[in-house]
C-alpha cells in the first residue's frame, strides 16, 4: 500500500532565530506500523511533527505521504489524511460542546450533515465517551479531554494518527485507558513522547532524535534496551526496565 | 481579581444555558435573531421622554426568562455590566435639561425622563440581547448571520473573538494564580511589574491562539467556520416571529400602559 507510506527525506529546518531544529533527518514509515520518537527537551521532536503536518515548512527536504508532497497546494488534502493529536487538549478543544468539536473536522470537509453525525458518533464511541457528547469540553476531567481530543482527529478518519505525548499529565488510570484506545487502533500511528514505557508497549519501532539529527532507528526493544544508547541522547532505561528499587534486582 | 476562575466559569454560563432545551431554545435561530433586531430597533426608536409606553417592552423579556428557563440573577448581573456606561453617558441630562415636565400627574425634571428613559431602552435592549445568546448559542446564531448573507468574514471575526476572550481570561488566570501564588501580602499586582505583565500576556495569548489555529488548520479549517446546518424555517419558527413583531408594532403604536390605565378607572367614558 505505497499510498499509505509517509516519507521523510533529507529534512532540514532553522528557525527565524538561527536555532538549527531539525538538520538532515530521513526515515520512511509504512502502512500499519507504530514508530515512536524520542529524544531530550530541544532534540527536535516537536518540530518534525510540525513539518509533518506542513504547519511548518522545511528550509530543505521533503515530506512525502504516500507518493505527494506535503506543499500548500496539497495541505488539504494531506490533512485529511494525516491526523495530529496536540500535547494540550485545551489548544485542540474550543467548541461548546465535545460532539461540535469532534464534529469540526468533517464539517470542514463540507460532508453532509448525516454523514458528518455518523463519523462523530462513531470516533465517540471509539474512544468511550459517547456519554460526554453535549459536555462543555471544559469541563471535562484530564483523561477525558485527552480521548475527545483523540476523537476529534479520527471523526476524519485519517490514514495516520500523529501524537504529541498522549500520555502527558495524565493519572495512571487515565494513562492505561489511553495506551489500550492506541493499541487498539489499525491507523499507522506516529507518537512522541518521554513516557519511555508507554512507547515499549505501543510502538514496534523507535526513532532517536538528538540535536535535530537522527541517532538510532530500529525495533523499540533493541533502542530502548541499550543503556549507552540512552544514556549518550539524554533518556533513561524505560523504568519497567530499570532494577526494583525495593529489592534491587533487574527483571 | 482573585475569583478570576469563577469569572470564567460564569463567562460560559450563557453556552451552557443555550444547550437547554426548551420551547425557545427549539425555536429557529433566524426567527430568534429576527425577533430580537426587530424588538432592538423598536424600543430605540421611543422618543428621548418616552418611560410608560417602553414598559410592555419588559413583557417580552418576562415571557422569555420563563419559557426558555432562564435564571433571572446572572443573566441581571451581566445586564448591570452595561451600567457604567450608560450612566456616564446619561448623568449630566439632569444638569442640562432643567426644563419641567408632567408624568401621571407627577412635576419631573425632563433632564431626569431622559436620563431613566435611556437606563429603561439600555436595561431591555442588553437584556434581548443576552436572552438570544442564552437560548440560542453563539453558534447558531452565526449560522443565522449566514443565512442573512452577512460576509463570511464578520461572522469569522465575531466567533473567533468571542473564543478568544477565554483564551486571553484562562491566561490571566495562570498568571495571575502564579504571580500572587509568589507575592502573598500583596492586593492586586505591583506597579513594577505591569508592563512585564501586560507583555508577557500578550505574548502567551499571541501562542494560545496560534495553537488553537494551528489545530484548526490541521482539521481542515479554511477560513468558514462551520456549525452545522440550522435547516429551514418552519411554520411554528413564523408564527413565532410574526406574534412578535405584531405585538412590538401594537406596543409601540398605542400607549399600551396608558389604554389599560383608562380601562380600569374608566375615565375614557
Amino acid at each position: 500500500m505505497s499510498h499509505h507510506k509517509l516519507e521523510v527525506k533529507d529534512l532540514h529546518y532553522a528557525y527565524p532565530d538561527g536555532h538549527q531544529a531539525v538538520s538532515g533527518i530521513s526515515f520512511l514509515i509504512r502502512h500499519g506500523e507504530s514508530v515512536g520518537i524520542i529524544g531530550a527537551n530541544g532534540a527536535g521532536k516537536s518540530t518534525l511533527l510540525m513539518l509533518i503536518m506542513g504547519v511548518l515548512f522545511p528550509d530543505r527536504g521533503e515530506v512525502c505521504v504516500g507518493d505527494i508532497p506535503v506543499t500548500k497546494k496539497t495541505l488539504p488534502m494531506i490533512r485529511q489524511r494525516l491526523g495530529m493529536v496536540f500535547q494540550d487538549p485545551d489548544d485542540q478543544l474550543f467548541m461548546t460542546t465535545v460532539y461540535d468539536d469532534v464534529a469540526f473536522g468533517p464539517r470542514n470537509y463540507k460532508l453532509d450533515e448525516k454523514e458528518v453525525e455518523k463519523r462523530a458518533l462513531h470516533a465517540l464511541d471509539l474512544v468511550g465517551i459517547t456519554d460526554l457528547k453535549d459536555r462543555a469540553p471544559f469541563k471535562l476531567s484530564g483523561g477525558e479531554k485527552r480521548a475527545a481530543a483523540i476523537a476529534t482527529v479520527l471523526s476524519m478518519q485519517p490514514d495516520v494518527l500523529v501524537l504529541d505525548e498522549p500520555t502527558a499529565a495524565l493519572d495512571p488510570r487515565s494513562r492505561r485507558r489511553v495506551m489500550g484506545l492506541l493499541q487498539g487502533f489499525e491507523h499507522t500511528k506516529i507518537v512522541t513522547s518521554h513516557d519511555l514505557d508507554m512507547i515499549l508497549e505501543i510502538c514496534r519501532r523507535t526513532i532517536v532524535l538528538k540535536n535535530g539529527e537522527v541517532t538510532a532507528d530500529g525495533p523499540t526493544r533493541e533502542i530502548l534496551l541499550n543503556p549507552e544508547l540512552m544514556e549518550s541522547c539524554g533518556l533513561e532505561l524505560p523504568l519497567a526496565l530499570q532494577n526494583c528499587p525495593v529489592c534491587g534486582t533487574g527483571k | 481579581m482573585p475569583n478570576i476562575m469563577d469569572s470564567l466559569y460564569n463567562m460560559r454560563l450563557l453556552d451552557d444555558l443555550a444547550r437547554k432545551e426548551t420551547f425557545i431554545h427549539n425555536i429557529h435561530p433566524l426567527a430568534k435573531l429576527l425577533t430580537t433586531v426587530v424588538y432592538l430597533a423598536v424600543v430605540v426608536s421611543f422618543g428621548r421622554y418616552e418611560i410608560v409606553s417602553l414598559l410592555p417592552f419588559i413583557f417580552y423579556s418576562v415571557v422569555l426568562f420563563a419559557l426558555g428557563d432562564l435564571p433571572v440573577a446572572p443573566i441581571l448581573k451581566r445586564v448591570l455590566l452595561a451600567g457604567p456606561f450608560i450612566i456616564g453617558i446619561g448623568i449630566l441630562n439632569p444638569c442640562f435639561d432643567r426644563q419641567v415636565m408632567e408624568v401621571g400627574g407627577i412635576a419631573v425634571s425632563r433632564g431626569w425622563a431622559t436620563f431613566f428613559s435611556l437606563l429603561l431602552k439600555c436595561v431591555l435592549t442588553v437584556t434581548a440581547a443576552l436572552i438570544l445568546i442564552a437560548t440560542t448559542g453563539v453558534d447558531k446564531l452565526a449560522g443565522a448571520l449566514r443565512m442573512l448573507k452577512v460576509p463570511r468574514l464578520f461572522v469569522l471575526q465575531f466567533l473567533l473573538t468571542y473564543r478568544y476572550i477565554s483564551v486571553l481570561t484562562e491566561e490571566v488566570a495562570r498568571m495571575w494564580r502564579a504571580y500572587s501564588l509568589r507575592a502573598p501580602a500583596q492586593r492586586g499586582i505591583h506597579r513594577s511589574v505591569w508592563g512585564s505583565f501586560a507583555g508577557q500576556l500578550v505574548l502567551r495569548t499571541f501562542e494560545r491562539a496560534q495553537h488553537v489555529y494551528q489545530a484548526m488548520c490541521l482539521r481542515g479549517f479554511a477560513g468558514e467556520y462551520h456549525t452545522g446546518g440550522c435547516g429551514g424555517l418552519k411554520a411554528g419558527d413564523l408564527v413565532y416571529l410574526a406574534g412578535w413583531v405584531l405585538f412590538f408594532a401594537l406596543a409601540r403604536v398605542y400607549n399600551i400602559p396608558m389604554l389599560i390605565g383608562l380601562m380600569v378607572t374608566g375615565v375614557g367614558r
